[in-house]
């Protein structure tokens, strides 16, 4: 028997689930307004700024979500400071303690992509969006550096997530070394994915942007698609964990998430309803492959205990 | 500094009765299982189940028997199964608020005023010992009585086991007899039993070790425990290549979107 059958599960359920979906999407989403914003064109502004007032959003939800899924909310502060001595808490090896900082670092960087961009298209009547420093942080030097920065961080917020779920002593999660890479990856294509319909929704991006977008999108499934193949190989044995429920919702966003979008023509279409479909369909499969990969160890009852059996 | 301390658990002498789990539960104050409710697992005489945030100790049955329960061989297995108290601990090396200690002792205690309940120590213990306690609202476990310890006390459990299968004592005290154990059995024809982590072959060695006469599975052991941040180097590493590639596959095509863009426009953009 696997080692990792006999430890216990940690209760993360929902909370934690909503969290790594939506870290994946603020982090993909500011990594690939980023990418519009250093190499990109004028008519991608729109398509940016959405990409930034998402990434801020999601970690606004994001620390929410961390928050209310501790059985102590309000030591939350804990992560960041050491509780008897005010010092800061930082363990480089503990992923959890890293994620900490990583998603406060980008959450900081994703207000200040947000801010930058509101005051330079003057989109609010609000006063600080006029002050000279806010104005800075929408051109110039000061804006890339907030994008690329913010970009490594998107990064990071969109892959810990696996790591921290590797660094543990579960089946499946601790059973590989694929799902930092999985999760990243489908943060980037659920990224992409949100992208599309928020523009769509406004009404005010560009068709080339669009177009650029879904192609984006379309390659990040495939890698996915292949990623996730080697992830299942990796488990070996312990793949008969996903054999049930949690292995179906599994298929379903292999197959309806990943596969189903490139057949129905995303990335190719010139068409911008149809970017609708598949980039739903993307989104609802990246929660479909998150709840797949914590509720199927989640649900794994320990092996150890008490046992009856022969000589 | 004190010496190293521990528990050595003999489970060939283990009768079952669940003095430790008593002992625990009244000198830890820990509440009663399921609100006091009367519950049965019916899974041989074994309703405490599982070790948890409340159940700090717990006696294993295991029930090796034929159908006809007359064959020769038969037996019942019981062992008081605790925390291992680890000399490299999964738990403290991931807890990401250092609310996990190790002691001057050598044990691994949770502080659970600095405990938020974030529960990664639970995934990473490769035992399945820690779990949330519902009164604290935090992850608890065995603290080896730190604070009989402390005042030169022998924990609670060990103090009440009537037959010694659980020995409290320095760990290289516990290492000779327990050596000694072994060696006496084999003489006797019993050449199943075994040490589990008394030698440091995984995780640096057990604080609280065990003597076992079948193998580790059966006693809901893992074989070959291991720390949770054996996947972290590449894990990451894996991760970064996976950024890296989606950073280029980004650049890439919005280059060529530009040049393509510039060959019909010179217009070019300037963030």
């Amino acid at each position: 028997m696997p080692d990792t059958f006999f430890t216990t599960s940690p209760h993360w359920r929902w909370y934690i689930v909503l969290y790594f979906f939506i870290g994946g999407i603020a982090g993909g989403a500011f990594v690939i307004a980023s990418l519009l914003q250093l190499f990109g064109r004028p008519e991608d502004r729109p398509v940016i700024r959405h990409g930034y007032d998402i990434a801020f959003a999601g970690t606004v939800v994001s620390g929410l979500l961390l928050t209310v899924d501790l059985t102590q909310p309000l030591r939350f502060w804990h992560m960041l400071i050491r509780s008897n001595v005010g010092l800061p808490m930082f363990k480089p090896w503990s992923p959890m303690s890293v994620g900490a900082w990583g998603l406060l670092l980008f959450g900081a960087f994703a207000t200040l992509a947000a801010l930058g961009t509101a005051a330079r298209e003057e989109r609010w009547q609000w006063r600080p969006l006029r002050w000279r420093p806010v104005r800075a942080l929408g051109s110039g030097v000061a804006a890339r550096i907030v994008a690329v920065v913010g970009a490594l961080l998107g990064f990071f917020l969109a892959g810990y997530t696996g790591v921290l779920l590797a660094v543990t002593n579960r089946p499946v999660w601790g059973d590989t070394h694929w799902l930092g890479v999985l999760f990243l990856i489908s943060g980037m294509s659920t990224g992409a994915a949100t992208l599309i319909l928020v523009s769509l929704w406004r009404r005010d991006a560009n068709a080339g942007t669009l177009a650029w977008l879904s192609r984006f999108d379309r390659n990040a499934l495939v890698v996915e698609l292949l990623v996730l193949v080697v992830f299942i190989i990796s488990l070996g044995s312990v793949a008969r964990v996903l054999v049930g429920w949690w292995g179906f919702v599994l298929l379903l966003s292999l197959g309806a998430g990943m596969v189903l979008p490139l057949f129905l023509g995303h990335g190719q279409s010139p068409n911008l309803s149809r970017l609708i479909r598949p980039a739903t369909l993307v989104v609802v499969g990246g929660l479909l492959l998150r709840m797949a990969i914590v509720f199927s160890s989640e649900t794994f009852s320990r092996g150890g205990g008490t046992g009856i059996g022969v000589p | 500094m004190p010496e190293a301390m521990g528990f050595f658990t003999d489970t060939t002498v283990c009768i079952g009765c669940k003095a430790c789990e008593v002992a625990c539960k009244e000198w830890n104050q820990l509440p009663a299982h399921s609100g006091g409710r009367r519950e049965m697992s019916g899974d041989s005489y074994d309703n405490t189940v599982r070790l948890s945030g409340t159940e700090w100790r717990h006696v294993k049955f295991i029930e090796q028997f034929h159908e006809d329960r007359h064959t020769s061989g038969d037996r019942w297995l019981m062992m008081s199964d605790v925390c291992k108290h680890c000399v490299q601990a999964g738990c403290l090396e991931v807890c990401p608020t250092n609310a996990i200690i190790r002691t001057e002792f050598d044990t691994v205690v949770i502080q659970s005023d600095a405990c938020n309940g974030c529960r990664l120590c639970i995934a990473a213990c490769p035992f399945g010992v820690i779990d949330i306690n519902p009164v604290s609202h935090t992850a608890q476990k065995c603290t080896l009585c730190y604070d009989r310890l402390q005042n030169g006390m022998e924990p609670a459990c060990s103090k009440a086991c009537p037959t010694d299968s659980i020995r409290f004592g320095s760990i290289v005290e516990l290492k000779k007899i327990a050596d000694q154990r072994v060696s006496q059995l084999h003489a006797q024809g019993e050449m199943r039993a075994r040490l589990y982590g008394a030698d440091d072959k995984f995780l640096g060695a057990l604080n609280s070790f065990y003597l076992l006469v079948d193998n580790p599975e059966v006693y809901g052991l893992p074989a070959n425990p291991k720390l949770p941040t054996r996947n972290l180097r590449l894990s990451s590493l894996l991760s970064t290549a996976g950024a890296f590639l989606m950073a280029m596959l980004g650049i890439v095509t919005l280059r060529k979107r530009r040049m393509d863009a510039m060959a019909t426009s010179p217009a070019s953009f300037d963030a």
